[in-house]
């Protein structure tokens, strides 16, 4: 786990990847392509690559109308304007007909840092999620990130793949194969299952080695795809180890978390406890800070399934 | 008889097919539907090049109604079209029908862009002109904006990037009839001067009588000669026009005819 790659680098290469290999293939960006990596598409690609200016909303229905003649636009900007500013356009010209817009949300989440609170996404799953027709990816590493691209470039509909700025461990070999939609067994477990997703996957692992320790064998479910969700993977692992904990660097509120609820709460109720932001906005501080401030290590995942094991009949 | 009595006519057509759907449906929106007749008349029946037996193809010229409410008036011209039968008018915003209160594009031939969401038209015809561009193909986009519309930012974010982008493959309009849902637009919130504003914006802009069919024809024409700019047709409209105890009245936005105001409207429309 030496190198470390920041998703939203991952997207800028494989988005070139992509259009080398389909013209149809466009970026657009609001004035962030710096940031969110698709400024080097564009140098490459210049006439298929649309600068938007500071202008979300319009960026996501410009995106739309190229869908509608065949193109295959991906959409950058911030999370927290891509998902949030755009909701409604997202909604009504992209989700609603479902036309084929992808959404490369970078910065996503509390890792963005000393921009603080303001730039800082915690609800963005939750609002993608909650859209019919919506796909969402939240990839946990630079190969999953470059699975996800090509995974969303292939899907005929809306895609959103929530990206951060951070570098990130790469946890995968070059031959893993990103299939949408499937639960990604990172280690098996017998006393309980961490179901994490994007940079908390890594988290997660290193809390099962600590667990491991402590004589508590905690297996870790990597779930790249929110929705369509891994139901009977999360289902299988509850029947299998009867207690859970999500990860998560967003809301305990309609996220990754809420999503397992749910499916629990249906499917094969048992013990679970949610890390993730507790509810609240983030505020400024260096990345590393920002985790530890809100609990989103592998030292609170390992209290968590400690807790949660305590509360297995 | 000379194209512009013929238009006339499928005008009059489309403002009772109006009536007729809105009577049935029993909601929905007249006022923005029969200001924007003329236009919608002249677009369907003159201007766009179109196959109502292929509605996917390629090379069609779009038509993205921003102003979604007036579903009505488009649902008519594409069913006068051939695009689906006429007869299907009389399901408007009923339950299992093609024809949505506002237009889905998923489901009804020839709607180009579902909308309905004000404000979003313009940003969907302007990504359809830039695809146009980029595949070499020379189709082009048309628009139609309400002017209370034009209240959301969303329309100049747009405006700026159609100008920006250079879009003369991109003609709109505004349906300049002076209302919105709470009253004058110049009460509620002004656009004014909207003519001023799109030029700032960049756009070639034409000002318009958008009841005057051989005013709309040349304002089409001059806007396929205008090179490097988008151009905006801003229509000045009478809001319900053609039916007297609608025109220029704001509580006629979003309230149906009943059956007795049905037969008077049509009454008035054919006498005319
Ligand atoms: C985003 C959005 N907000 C509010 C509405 C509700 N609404 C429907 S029509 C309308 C007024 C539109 O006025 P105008 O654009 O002038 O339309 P017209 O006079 O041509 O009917 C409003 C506020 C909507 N459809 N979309
Ligand atoms: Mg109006």
């Amino acid at each position: 786990m030496s190198k470390k790659i920041a998703t939203r680098e991952a997207y800028g290469e494989a988005l070139q990847q992509l259009g080398r290999e389909n013209p149809d293939v466009v970026a657009l960006d609001a004035d962030l392509a710096k940031s969110t990596k698709t400024f080097d598409f564009g140098k490459i690609f210049p006439e298929r690559f649309f600068d938007m200016g500071v202008a979300e909303q319009n960026m996501l229905g410009t995106a739309a109308g190229l869908a509608t003649a065949g193109k295959i636009p991906f959409c950058s900007s911030f999370a927290v304007f891509a998902s949030g500013r755009a909701f409604e356009q997202v909604r009504n010209s992209v989700a609603y007909s479902a036309l084929n817009v992808k959404i490369g949300a970078s910065h996503a989440g509390i890792t963005v840092g000393e921009d603080g609170g303001s730039h800082q996404s915690v609800e963005d799953i939750a609002l993608m999620r909650v859209l019919p027709n919506m796909t969402v990816f939240v990839p946990a590493d630079a190969v999953e990130t470059a699975g996800a691209v090509r995974a969303a470039a292939a899907i005929n509909g809306p895609v959103y793949i929530r990206l951060g700025r951070a570098g990130v461990p790469v946890l995968h070999g070059a031959d893993f194969q990103f299939a949408p939609g499937k639960a990604v067994v990172l280690r098996e477990g017998l006393d309980a299952t961490i179901i994490a997703t994007g940079i908390m996957v890594a988290a997660a692992l290193e809390a099962a080695d600590y667990l491991a320790v402590k004589g508590i064998k905690a297996g870790v479910l990597d779930i790249h795809t929110i929705k369509p969700l891994d139901i009977e993977a999360i289902t299988k692992v509850a029947r299998e180890t009867g207690a859970l904990v999500t990860a998560e660097e967003h809301s305990i509120i309609g996220g990754l978390g809420g999503a397992v609820a749910e499916a629990l709460a249906e499917n094969c109720p048992v013990p679970m406890k949610r890390v993730g932001i507790m509810d609240k906005f983030g505020v400024s501080g260096t990345p590393d800070e920002l985790l530890e401030k809100y609990g989103l290590t592998p030292g609170s995942i390992a209290k968590a399934v400690e807790e949660v094991v305590t509360k297995k009949r | 008889m000379g194209e512009i009595e013929l238009l006339k006519g499928k005008a009059k057509e489309i403002r009772k097919n109006i009536i007729k759907m809105l009577g049935e449906a029993g909601s929905g929106h007249p006022g923005g539907s029969l200001s924007a007749a003329d236009i919608v008349t002249v677009l369907y029946y003159h201007e766009l090049r179109l196959d109502p037996g292929r509605p996917d193809w390629p090379d069609r010229d779009r038509f993205v109604l921003s102003k979604g409410h007036a579903a009505p008036v488009l649902y008519a011209a594409l069913a006068g079209r051939g695009f689906f039968p006429e007869a299907e008018l009389m399901t408007l915003r009923k339950l299992d029908s093609r024809l949505q209160g506002h237009p889905d594009m998923r489901k009804v031939p020839g709607v180009e862009m579902s909308t309905g969401s004000l404000g979003q038209g313009l940003s969907a015809a302007n990504g359809m002109a830039l695809a146009g561009r980029l595949d070499k193909r020379n189709y082009r986009v048309y628009a139609l904006l309400g002017d209370g519309e034009l209240d959301e930012g969303m329309v100049w974010e747009a405006a700026m990037a159609s100008a920006h982008y250079k879009l003369d493959n991109l003609t709109a309009f505004v349906d300049h009839n002076g209302l919105q849902i709470d009253g004058p637009i110049t009460e509620v919130m002004s656009p004014e001067p909207v003519s001023d504003k799109w030029r700032a914006f960049g756009w070639h802009v034409l000002d318009i009588d958008g009841h005057d069919i051989k005013q709309i024809i040349d304002a089409l024409d001059e806007a396929k000669t205008v090179k490097g700019k988008p151009t905006m047709i801003v229509a000045k409209t009478v809001k319900g026009k053609g039916v007297s105890f609608m025109e220029n009245q704001v509580g006629w936005h979003g309230v149906a005819p009943k059956p007795g105001e049905v037969e008077k409207a049509l009454a008035e429309l054919d006498a005319d």
